[in-house]
């Protein structure tokens, strides 16, 4: 009985994910070289980031990389002219890519489905040309160099410490994100994917809540670019690339979207395989990224968390089938609000 | 005023691309509710198979032009039977996510092979040297592709909009149930309509071979464009698209010609401007309760 507590998701479980959570974060750079371990975390921020959106929301932003992208330059530039503490530089530019969210949300959430795609990405694109052609400031595609890691004079020059001043800020964006979900606000988000036409019938103004939820995914994934941009010390014109759009949904697709944590999963894997391919000498990003898309969507629509929160669910409710009659499996399956299966074909399907 | 005219012109022939490229999007939407991000790739394999026609077998361009969507049309018919079927009963954003998939794995092969660098195509000789159009001379081959483009969109609303062939096509897009259940097997169509999409992109990049750079990121950027092309034109609607192509293609130059700075982004600006006014597009129908 208690292993099947443990495993349907209840209690214990959630504090033992926790557990291993925070060991995995603190142990990471001494596992992995530093600063890929950074890249993980600021990925893994931007996948939850966007699962807030794909997954919660049922809307998917294929045009991230602007949010991501216009914090890292301008987290760079306040960090290059101001010498502010980087903290408050990736606040500006989160800030900031919140500020771009604003109307890029209110004109993208006037079509649905796949439509809503195609438009956040070409807003994105549209900001991509523009930081191309804003020489002066973005140095075009040379990118904007020489970020510093700026932090009440504490050397933060070597990668493993900068790892630990960094992780705070994220750990930050992620409980924001979990916050998010698990509010009343969450539930709405939620209504909102499941049907629109009946959130909208309870009274819910449906589109400002999908703005409201693009400004705040927005301005997490401009967390997460900002710390990559001190990071790395740069910010180039790959961050508001489609690629990089691209990049962010197959992490939060292969990690399990509507989990919100696959979204860490899927960066650690993504960011690994990279890193793995560039010390091989293989250059082919694109392929395997495409690959890894195909295949997740062709056999693995869950995603790695999704799929593992639903074997944990089945063989707890296997488990407990013998226990008292009349006891439903706890309120809080272990993947979230509103079991995320697969996205249906509904009538929100423009 | 002369420059302007012949701005115009060469907008229509960027446009050209944006109208068959939009066109072979729309047919394959409106009969598997699919949008193609792989559209772009098969634009530049359109092209690459221009090239390697030439070297490999010494097809002419001619030849190619028949040949490549012919070929390349089989494949996307390939892909369709074995995995955008598998996918097409649930949500789009699937086949969205798998098309993109495709693209890269297409685009980065190309790069593989060829690296970045662009390939060079010999015009054909028939098409050297302009043709002096009144008030200026213009490239043979420019003039060309405009009126090739522009039959290639009027015989395809010609099928589908006076052919038997096309009125099924026509009210599967609408009504497939009810399609069906007038004796019409719908399923049929499907596959073909997709690689007839495919023939369709794979035939504007045979054309862009001889006047645009052939490299394997040569559609990625593109695809991008045509999706702010069909959100103005309206994706459900085939005119609309072909519509909205020639139209921003032209739009485009002129903006060019007055403010050169904007010239690659004034298609979003476009965009937002329509999603501001006219949601479903120009010639879009409004969606039902989304």
């Amino acid at each position: 009985m208690i292993t099947a507590k443990l495993l349907s998701g209840g209690g214990p479980l959630r504090w033992l994910l926790l557990a291993i959570g925070i060991v995995v974060a603190l142990a990471l750079p001494w596992m992995i070289y530093p600063p890929v371990a950074t890249d993980i975390l600021a990925w893994g921020l931007f996948a939850v980031a966007l699962d807030l959106l794909l997954g919660y929301t049922g809307l998917l932003s294929f045009g991230h990389a602007a949010f991501w992208g216009s914090s890292a330059y301008t987290t760079g530039l306040i960090a290059i002219h101001t010498g502010l503490p980087f903290y408050v530089a990736v606040l500006g530019g989160a800030l900031l890519a919140a500020l771009l969210a604003l109307p890029i949300g209110y004109l993208a959430v006037r079509r649905t489905g796949i439509y809503f795609a195609m438009v956040t990405l070409a807003f994105a694109q549209l900001i991509y040309f523009l930081a191309n052609q804003w020489r002066s400031v973005t140095g075009g595609e040379n990118g904007l160099q020489g970020i510093p890691r700026n932090l009440f004079g504490a050397d933060l020059s070597d990668s493993f410490y900068f790892y630990y001043a960094a992780l705070p800020v994220i750990v930050l964006g992620l409980w924001a994100a979990w916050r998010i979900v698990h509010s009343p606000f969450g539930r709405v988000l939620v209504a909102i994917r499941e049907n629109p036409a009946r959130a909208r019938a309870f009274g819910y103004s449906v589109d400002r809540y999908k703005i409201l939820v693009f400004v705040l995914s927005a301005f997490l994934a401009g967390v997460a670019g900002g710390v990559y941009a001190v990071s790395h010390g740069f910010a180039s014109l790959q961050e508001v690339y489609w690629t990089t759009s691209g990049k962010v949904v197959v992490m939060t697709v292969l990690g399990g979207m509507g989990t919100l944590w696959g979204g860490l999963l899927g960066a650690l894997i993504v960011v690994q395989l990279e890193d793995y391919l560039a010390t091989a000498g293989i250059d082919a990003n694109g392929f395997v990224t495409g690959a890894i898309f195909v295949l997740t969507v062709l056999l693995f629509r869950r995603g790695i968390w999704g799929t593992i929160a639903g074997l944990v669910a089945s063989r707890g409710r296997r488990a407990a089938r013998p226990g008292p009659p009349g006891e439903p499996g706890g309120p809080d399956q272990p993947g979230g609000p509103g079991e995320p299966g697969e996205l249906e074909r509904s009538a929100q399907a423009g | 005023m002369e420059s302007l005219l012949q701005q115009i012109f060469t907008g229509l022939v960027s446009g050209s691309f944006f109208a068959l490229l939009a066109l072979g999007l729309s047919v394959i939407f409106g009969m598997l509710g699919v949008v193609n991000f792989a559209h772009g790739a098969f634009y530049m394999l359109g092209a690459f198979g221009a090239v390697m026609a030439l070297d490999a077998l010494g097809l002419s361009f001619w030849l190619a032009l028949v040949v490549v969507p012919l070929v390349l049309g089989g494949l996307g018919m390939l892909l369709e039977r074995t995995l955008v079927r598998r996918l097409t009963r649930l949500d789009p954003l699937y086949n969205f996510l798998l098309t993109f998939g495709l693209a890269l794995i297409l685009q980065d092969l190309v790069r593989l092979k060829y690296g970045v660098s662009s390939q060079p195509y010999q015009r054909p000789s028939q098409l050297q040297g302009s043709f002096d159009l009144g008030l200026f001379n213009y490239p043979r081959y420019q003039v060309f592709v405009l009126v090739f483009s522009v039959l290639v969109s009027v015989a395809v609303w010609v099928v589908l909009s006076r052919t038997r062939v096309g009125m099924i096509v026509r009210a599967s897009t609408e009504r497939p149930e009810l399609t069906g259940a007038l004796g019409i097997n719908v399923g049929r169509w499907v596959t073909p309509v997709f690689g007839f999409g495919v023939a369709l992109a794979a035939l504007a990049g045979v054309l862009a071979a001889p006047m645009r750079a052939v490299n394997s990121g040569m559609g990625g950027d593109l695809i991008i464009v045509i999706f702010a092309v069909v959100v103005i034109g309206g994706l459900g609607s085939v005119f609309g698209s072909v519509a909205a192509g020639y139209l921003i293609g032209m739009l485009t130059a002129v903006g060019n010609y007055y403010v050169p700075a904007l010239s690659q982004s004034l298609v979003f600006l476009l965009m937002a401007l329509v999603l501001l006014l006219r949601p479903a597009g120009l010639f879009g129908r409004e969606e039902g309760v989304s």
